[in-house]
């Protein structure tokens, strides 16, 4: 089978610990979590770090938690926690959404939030679910921590704000009343990236959109916000005729490539056709207080 | 579901003869001890791994092995150079060409064999592989086979004298091209298709691979290696290799699947024999996923064109041209006289007028094979053509596609029915399978059903397919690969304790042989199933025989132990008379006992007969002690297994999306040995074809690169895409084989998918005027047809 | 590197390479060779184990990353002669024809049956939906499953 090239190897006892660690190695060394990500690239020789820092022992960067008016989710935290999750379900549901199509419940058992974040693979599910909430995330060196939003996290395609010396810790949630969230995939098969995925989270305040998020994976070179969606909604009463637009902006506003998946045409219509369902099944979670 | 009420009492579970009994091949499976070839370790053994060409077409300038030669722990690297020295750097494929099994001059399909290092471990042979320096000047690639013989497509096989395009073999027909004009000038209706079966694979889950253990002091070659076709690869080595076959010994062990992937020779074995020969050690080779999808027998990929005619209701003609992509080499498996193997079935379950077909096969820049995807050598493709044109026919006409077949069938009383295209049908009664098909689908109400989904913009469509399947190759005066008949040998001794060892050329990779054949030994001779053990996958302890694929197992190798059984029963008959001093045929059988007509107390058992012959009393006059005897089975015709099949799939009108939601089988395989084993193995191939039908594909873009090369990319389906299939059955004998048996293993991944696909045009048709698709059915293709747009697959 | 990784309740030790992936390391192990692999990419599931109980493809795990963890195997189900319900359910329902995948399917379908002892036959396909059965269908791996959880109920009833 496909073995991956040498590397050294060795296991974080601390988060300090793996950042120095990180700083002491440079650009050579790759954080390795659930490795479901890393592994089968490493196998193909597509990467061929010199040296792996396994954070696996990091068990106080696994957690789901309410502090205050947000979530804060630990980047180690597995797939599987997440889909089970009451907290998330309480106040996130799209976050079981995702995870049950997620690779396979195996897969989920080793993946983590922050590895999926981290791949940066625009067809990665969690990264349009993080960009729908609003999410931040925060990213820690040895000289300290910095939050990003979601929209300065991904700068492009397998890269992200995360430089060297530097690894995410942790997701931040905010809270908000009146909230709904939905996330609607379109696979192959089990298991497969999405052909197109579309996250919706919206809150509405005495029957108005007090704010929505709309993101979309696998139709663009990295998560695609539908800014111009999200403003067309914000202020208005939620409407069929307008998830229907938003809809066709999301339809518009991606920017989606062929392969072995779909065509672009066929790829902007799924994103418009799941936008709305996903807008619509939001806004039915929000107004039946379901979040 | 399965309760612990409902499950077989025990008399039924432990049958001494045909019935549900479980398998006695479960015991080390269950517990992880199956003997699969990784799984196999050899003193002294050293690891191979193989380089392959990043270019589908492309010459090579140079090769530099000094680096990874240089690398700790690489033995050897081997170049088509050092193959020329051993006379190896070329080998015959089973369609008569030749295939390099380390390029030398240019690289003809990505992914092909250029180099072989031999290393400690397979890690550090993986390393040296990126030391190997290879120049090369990349050619324009042909991938479309109907581009193929264009006039200034480039030239793939310069290697063979006098071959001046890519032509892979000349127009081969069947039929009556003049008696077929006739018939459409006399129909009333025609339809026309072009119809694609895609290249798809068999992708067993265990991959290829294989241990060459070279012994240079007795000239010994010991192979391990899991394949189909054990005592024909042992012909083949010893062709290609020079060495004495009776020196050469292969033991399959355990193998994980098959599925026709593991019927070819290929290139990584004959490196493998070639490294141990050179090293003087065993050389364990196992290919990755990867290099099984990209370089290992690919099925079907057939271009088809076909017109179908009916007149006064009925189907009258047919009428079809292909075009069959073989890649580079032409290793298509088939017996030498059938160059498009038995595709001229494609006249299927109907009673035509006429019916003409043409096949020519191509060469193009892509991986070699044309392997029977559980298959009898090209009839799945034959039976999606017949059945989609029928579908076409029945959409044309305006008529039930159920209607059309049931007044298109050959009747009970024509059989045995000679075909349009010259097959000899042994026996059948379609109509009546179909109903039993209709009735478990419940017919009537899915039509009802589906009116009122379509009322409120629901999609959901009902296909149906009806094969016959033409398995268990084959008679020696027609059919035979490389020059060896396709005939089985049984050798069976029982020892003096009763207890019986049968040993068997056919070869499981999963179908239960080691139960089915002592079930049948039973049967015949009433020794316990327990008390049998079944022989096979070693040349050194099994008779010749062919193997196992195209569903030939039960109709040939289960014919020639039900031969020698009843053999070995004969001899017991006599040495009985002996025993109860009486005449031969004053005795009578019944199962396990021989006894005096009209007075049943006088009699012997088979084991006290067993007993008998091996020991000092005296044996009948002129016969042998020992109680044994050996076959070499011919059959005399093929036999003839049908089905109907019934899909039941929901659209969804936004995505496209495809779910099978219920699938119906009604098989008729004759008699069935082991009704349990034969459901298993229907349900398997039913998820074949839905794999086939949805998902499966291995395609490539216009250089040649192959798009699936991994199971992220080559889908198979899951347990969440199959439904829980329902089975029936009917029960036509053959009336040919000893046991009234027919081949089964194949006829689900042969019937399923035209039904499937049938099912997504019956819910497309009325509502988006589809009328045709092509494979796989996945989201994106099924939007395009539902667009007005429906396109080929690359 | 050295590791040490108790597989089946033994302390296993090895001198190995960081790269080395825990299918390998657990087929190295004298008798072990029931886990399988049967791709690269983490799709098939024939390398399926367990890790403190949680069903784990072991082809997508290095070796390194085990130590300290106990890893169960196939060879681990059957305790004292007694083969493991989902065994025995395998075997009397047809679940398997070439046995290649079964390692795999018997180690996720006992994680499912140790988390929900009832599971529907939606669970079930779900559960197995990370590993391919190229040889039976399903069906019968789903009744299987079905078994061994009612005959565990009916186990658990008469004590």
């Amino acid at each position: 089978m496909q073995t991956p090239a040498p590397f050294e190897y060795e296991r974080a006892t601390s988060v300090e610990g793996a950042m120095a660690s990180l700083q002491r190695l440079g650009s050579e060394a790759r954080i390795i979590a659930g490795g479901h990500s890393l592994l089968p690239m490493m196998k193909l020789r597509l990467a061929q770090p010199e040296h792996l820092i396994d954070i696996n022992d990091l068990i106080e960067l696994s957690y789901i938690r309410q502090v205050e008016n947000e979530i804060r989710i630990g980047a180690l935290t597995r797939h599987v926690e997440l889909l089970k999750s009451e907290l998330l379900a309480r106040h996130f549901p799209l976050f079981a959404d995702a995870e049950q199509v997620i690779a396979d419940p195996v897969v989920r058992n080793r993946g983590t939030i922050g590895g999926s974040l981290c791949q940066a693979d625009a067809a990665e599910d969690l990264s349009a679910v993080c960009s729908a909430v609003k999410a931040k995330v925060v990213i820690r060196s040895a000289d300290g921590e910095r939050v990003v939003a979601m929209d300065e996290f991904h700068i492009g395609p397998y890269m992200t704000a995360v430089g060297d010396g530097e690894m995410l810790t942790e997701i931040r949630l905010p809270l908000r009343a009146g909230g709904g969230s939905a996330h609607e995939k379109v696979e192959r098969r089990a298991g497969d990236w999405a052909i197109a995925a579309a996250s919706a989270a919206i809150w509405i305040d005495g029957g108005t959109i007090a704010d929505v998020g709309l993101a979309l994976s696998a139709v663009g070179p990295t998560t695609v916000q539908v800014a111009r969606a999200e403003e067309l909604l914000r202020g208005t009463s939620p409407s069929e005729e307008l998830f229907a637009q938003a809809g066709q902006i999301a339809s518009e506003d991606c920017s989606p490539s062929a392969d072995g998946r779909g065509p672009v045409d066929y790829k902007r219509h799924l994103a418009g056709v799941l936008a709305g369902r996903a807008l619509r099944r939001a806004t039915t979670r929000a107004l039946r207080g379901e979040a | 579901m399965a309760t612990l009420e409902n499950l077989p009492s025990p008399s039924q579970e432990r049958p001494i003869g045909f019935g549900r009994l479980k398998r006695k091949e479960d015991a080390r499976f269950i517990r992880g001890q199956g003997t699969y070839l990784d799984d196999i370790r050899l003193p002294g053994m050293v690891h191979g791994a193989v380089l392959r060409s990043p270019y589908a077409h492309a010459k090579i300038l140079s090769i530099d092995t000094s680096a990874a030669l240089a690398h700790p722990g690489v033995a050897a690297v081997v170049t088509a150079k050092d193959l020329e020295t051993l006379g190896l750097a070329w080998m015959p494929t089973i369609s008569y060409d030749t295939q390099a099994v380390l390029a030398g001059d240019k690289v003809r399909f990505q992914g092909q064999e250029v180099a072989f290092v031999i290393a400690t471990d397979e890690y550090t042979a993986r390393d040296a592989l990126a030391l190997i320096d290879v120049e090369y000047e990349p050619l324009p690639a042909v991938v479309n086979a109907r581009k193929a013989l264009d006039p200034d497509a480039p030239l793939i096989r310069d290697d063979k004298d006098g071959q001046l395009d890519n032509l892979a073999s000349p127009t081969w027909e069947a039929g009556d091209e003049v008696a077929t004009d006739r018939a459409f000038a006399e129909a009333d209706t025609i339809v026309t298709r072009d119809i694609i079966y895609p290249r798809c694979h068999p992708a067993p889950l265990e991959t290829c691979g294989m241990i060459a253990d070279f012994n240079p002091e007795t000239g010994q070659l010991d192979i391990y290696n899991g394949n189909q076709a054990p005592n024909v690869h042992r012909t083949v080595y010893a062709h290609v290799a020079g060495l004495a076959e009776h020196m050469i010994r292969i033991r399959t062990g355990d193998i994980g699947g098959g599925f026709g992937n593991k019927v070819p020779v290929y290139p990584g074995y004959v490196c493998a024999i070639a490294g141990s020969i050179v090293a003087g050690v065993p050389v364990k080779w196992i290919e990755d996923r990867s290099e099984n999808l990209m370089s290992t027998g690919f099925a079907r990929d057939y271009v088809m064109h076909a017109d179908m005619c009916a007149k006064d209701g009925k189907i009258t003609g047919l009428r079809v041209d292909v075009i069959a992509d073989h890649g580079a080499f032409d290793s298509t498996a088939q017996p030498t006289k059938f160059p498009a193997g038995f595709f001229h079935i494609c006249c299927g379950s109907y009673d035509l007028q006429a019916s003409h077909v043409k096949v020519k096969a191509v060469y193009t820049n892509k991986a070699p094979g044309g392997v029977a995807y559980r298959c009898s050598f090209r009839i799945t493709e034959a039976v999606y053509l017949v059945e989609r044109m029928v579908n076409a026919l029945a959409l044309e006409m305006g008529v039930d596609q159920i209607d059309l077949r049931m007044r298109s069938f050959i009747a009970p009383e024509q059989f045995p029915y000679e075909t349009t295209t010259g097959w000899t049908y042994d026996s059948g009664n379609y109509a009546e399978t179909m109903k039993v098909a209709m009735d478990i689908a419940g017919y009537e109400d899915l039509r009802r059903e589906q009116a009122e989904k379509r009322q409120r913009g629901e999609l959901m469509g009902i296909g149906v397919s009806f094969f016959t399947e033409g398995v268990g190759a084959g008679p020696r005066k027609h059919m035979d690969i490389l020059g060896m008949s396709m005939n089985d040998g049984a050798d069976l001794r029982v020892h003096p304790s009763g207890r019986a060892v049968v040993s068997i050329s056919a070869q499981t990779q999963g179908q239960g042989h080691e139960t089915t054949f002592a079930q049948i030994v039973a049967e015949e001779l009433g020794i316990p199933p327990e008390s049998i053990e079944v022989r096979h996958g070693d040349t050194d302890r099994t008779p010749y025989g062919l193997g196992t694929y195209g569903s030939r197992s039960t109709p040939v190798s289960g014919a020639a132990v039900a031969v020698v059984s009843r053999k070995v029963r004969d001899k017991a008959r006599l040495i009985a008379a002996t025993m109860l001093e009486t005449r031969p045929e004053d005795l009578a059988w019944e199962k396990g006992r021989w006894y005096v007509k009209g007075d049943p107390e006088q009699g012997a058992m088979i084991e006290q007969i067993a007993a008998y012959a091996y020991s000092g009393e005296p044996m009948p006059e002129g016969l042998e002690g020992g109680l044994d005897g050996q076959v070499i089975y011919d059959p005399p015709n093929l036999t003839y297994p049908y089905g109907a099949y019934i899909a039941v799939v929901d659209i969804d009108p936004d995505t496209a999306q495809v779910t099978v939601r219920r699938f119906i089988a009604v098989d008729d395989c004759g008699v069935r040995i082991n009704p349990m084993i034969v459901d298993g193995q229907i349900h398997g191939g039913l998820a074949e074809g839905v794999g086939i039908a949805l998902m499966e594909l291995i395609s490539f873009d216009e250089e040649g690169n192959c798009l699936n090369s991994s199971f992220m990319d080559y889908l198979i389906p899951t347990a969440l895409e199959c439904p829980d299939f329902e089975l029936g059955e009917t029960v036509t004998p053959c009336p040919h084989h000893p046991l009234g048996a027919k081949g089964v293993g194949e006829s689900p991944n042969v019937g399923s998918p035209p039904a499937i696909v049938n099912a997504v045009i019956d819910a497309l048709h009325q509502t988006h005027g589809v009328d045709h698709i092509d494979m796989p059915c996945n989201p994106a293709r099924v939007w395009a047809a539902m667009q007005g747009r429906p396109e080929p697959p690359q | 590197m050295q590791v040490t990784i108790n597989i089946n309740g033994r302390e296993v030790t090895r001198e190995t390479e960081p790269r080395q992936l825990l299918v390998h390391f657990i087929r190295e192990t004298p008798g072990l060779t029931g886990t399988h692999w049967g791709c690269d990419t983490s799709n098939c599931g024939a390398c399926v184990v367990l890790m403190d109980g949680q069903p784990i493809k072991s082809c997508t795990t290095l070796a390194a990353m085990c130590e300290g963890h106990e890893i169960r195997t196939v060879e681990a189900l059957e305790v004292d002669g007694q083969l493991d319900p989902v065994q025995q359910g395998f075997h009397e329902l047809h679940a398997l024809h070439c046995g290649f995948c079964t390692p795999g399917m018997l180690m996720t379908s006992r994680a499912l049956l140790d988390e929900n002892p009832d599971p529907t036959d939606h669970e079930i396909r779900t559960a197995i939906s990370g590993a391919i059965c190229r040889c039976t269908g399903y069906k019968n791996i789903v009744a299987a499953v079905r078994w061994a959880a009612e005959h565990e109920a009916a186990t658990r009833q008469e004590i």
